[in-house]
């Protein structure tokens, strides 16, 4: 066979490899059979070239072939995740590692209970250390994982020591509000530890950043589905041992809750890991169907506060709800840009991005308008000076983002800057909520 | 003459199992021999014998396996089981059956009453 010749058929098997319904086997069994054919045909007395072209067109189009096997193989065309695969050991030392760690985290969690610490009667305990039991363990998954140095790991040790020890030496008040924002507050700036072990040394740079927003939305969406398959799992667990009399109740409470859902951040992590380039992410899918519906709704919110000229009745916590909108519109705006390939041109839903953020800028600025108006009439609080403070990290965020968008969509500036802008302004995020965990707690007296 | 889809479809499963019967076989000689049998009035489109192999695999009604051939590459060979011969032995009644009404229609046609166009 001429070296032509077989240039022409490794072309032809390379057709055929992109076919997801033909798997390489099949390309194989093909293979044979077109060669066979094609000796077949130039005994018969055809040129090379000639033997090759009937030995394609009888074989028949790829296209109808391809939908054949699809027919038969239709599972190809779902993309299944196989955690261990076959070949190579590192995805099993991965998964064993992983397993090891999400135990580890399940029993950390239960560690406090051997100094008399209860989940129920010392929910200030757990509430401000929840993070602390969980976290460092998923950033040592990813110190290991990406093979970062011991100064790394040392460096990571240190940030959460810190964290733990300023968290439990401020004298909370049990039940009050800065006890409540340390809560909330902490996972936040903790969450960036575990960014810089998860982007490892590619932190500094924009894909690293971007990898893990994608990360973290991925993680949300499998622990939301990792909940939901542990509430089915429970439910029927204390149906089948109602029969036999015995009440699950205080188990669960104790340890399935506790433990499972320590555990599932680990598992969580390993699987997005995982299977990051076997399935499509999810989250920008939901960002791309939920970004027109939230930019009509808001909309249509702007146009009856101009039509009824009725002002935003501020309550005390009319802000919060601007500040969870931001954070949707955030997200939607975070997703989207995650999931698009920075040197398309504007399109249609770009557009659809831009009036997005928009309106919700003009939205929070009605309500921002309104509270500044009367701010000192309801005084600072803890709560109002934490919301008032995510508010503008928000609009500072969002504000440059919508310009840069605009700037895109007139084609003055590249979208590399606005992915350079989002990327960068994550530690103001992580830096606000190490002020109100550290700063605010003392300026209010611990209240 | 060209035979339709349909038939060619629903014929697809017999004559392969047929032929995996006289022995076991692989892709390109089991098409040779379909050539070979119907004096080249029935052809099939080459790729898409393999669809039908893998569908009679599933089945459990072949067996494949892989084998290095004297070409020295490697070749997926298919062996009929015993649950493929009762299949065939199956199908085979099933189109007797087809085949013997058939008969009759065109017998009753160009037999005892000629007063067609032929007669």
């Amino acid at each position: 066979m001429t070296a032509s010749l077989e240039e022409e058929i490794g072309r032809w098997r390379s057709y055929l490899h992109r076919r997801q319904a033909i798997q390489p086997v099949d390309v194989a069994e093909l293979e044979d059979h077109l060669r066979e054919q094609i000796a077949g045909l130039t005994r018969a007395g055809l040129s090379a070239d000639e033997a090759f072209l009937v030995a394609v067109k009888r074989m028949g189009e790829l296209d109808a072939l391809s939908r054949e096997f699809a027919r038969e193989h239709s599972e190809r065309l779902w993309k299944q995740l196989v955690a261990s695969s076959p070949d190579g050991s590192e995805p099993q030392r991965d998964s064993a590692m992983a397993f090891a760690l999400a135990a580890l985290a399940a029993l950390l969690i239960k560690v406090p209970a051997l100094f008399g610490l209860r989940l129920d009667a010392d929910t200030g305990f757990y509430a401000r250390n929840l993070s602390l039991f969980v976290l460092p363990v998923l950033t040592g998954y990813f110190v290991w994982k990406r093979r970062l140095d011991l100064r790394a790991f040392g460096w990571f040790a240190a940030a959460f020591v810190v964290a733990a020890v300023a968290v439990n030496l401020y004298p909370l008040a049990t039940g009050g509000s800065t006890e409540l924002l340390t809560a909330l507050h902490l996972p936040v700036a903790l969450w960036l530890l575990v960014g810089m072990a998860y982007a490892g040394r590619r932190w500094n740079e924009v894909g690293g950043r971007m990898d893990f927003i994608r990360f973290s939305g991925e993680l949300f969406i499998y622990y939301v589905l990792i909940a939901l398959g542990g509430a089915v799992l429970v439910a029927s667990m204390a149906l089948v041992f109602q029969v036999v009399g015995i009440d699950i109740g205080p188990f669960f409470v104790s340890w399935l809750l506790p433990c499972g859902a320590a555990g599932a951040v680990v598992i969580g992590s390993w699987l997005v890991e995982s299977k990051q380039s076997v399935i499509e992410n999810m989250a920008p899918v939901l960002a791309r169907l939920f970004t027109p519906l939230f930019a009509a709704v808001l909309i249509a919110f702007l146009a009856t506060l101009l039509w009824t000229g009725r002002g935003i009745a501020i309550e005390r916590n009319a802000l919060l709800a601007f500040d969870v909108l931001l954070v949707m519109v955030l997200g939607l705006l975070l997703y989207s840009t995650s999931a698009r390939d920075p040197r398309a041109p504007a399109g249609a839903f770009d557009v659809v991005q831009v009036v997005l953020v928009v309106s919700a800028l003009l939205a929070d600025a009605f309500a921002l308008w309104s509270v500044a108006e009367r701010i000192t009439e309801f005084g600072f609080s803890p709560n109002r000076l934490a919301v008032l403070g995510l508010n503008v990290v928000l609009l500072v965020n969002l504000a440059w983002s919508a310009v840069l968008y605009a700037g895109f969509l007139r084609g003055k500036a590249s979208f590399g800057r606005l992915e350079r802008w989002q990327t960068d302004y994550l530690p103001v995020y992580a830096l606000w909520a190490a002020v109100v965990v550290v700063v605010l707690p003392p300026l209010f007296g611990f209240a | 003459m060209e035979i339709n889809k349909d038939l060619v479809a629903a014929s697809s499963t017999p004559i392969v199992l047929a032929i995996l019967a006289e022995g076991d076989s692989y892709g390109y000689a089991i098409l040779e021999r379909v050539r070979q049998l119907s004096g080249g009035r029935l052809t099939w489109t080459d790729g898409m014998l393999y669809p039908v192999l893998h569908r009679l695999e599933r089945l459990g009604l072949v067996e494949a396996r892989w084998e290095v051939a004297e070409s020295g590459r490697r070749r997926k060979y298919y062996r009929i089981t015993s649950q493929g011969q009762a299949q065939l032995a199956d199908e085979r009644r099933q189109w007797e059956a087809v085949d013997a009404t058939l008969r009759g229609v065109w017998q009753a046609l160009s037999g005892p009453q000629p007063q067609g166009a032929g007669a």
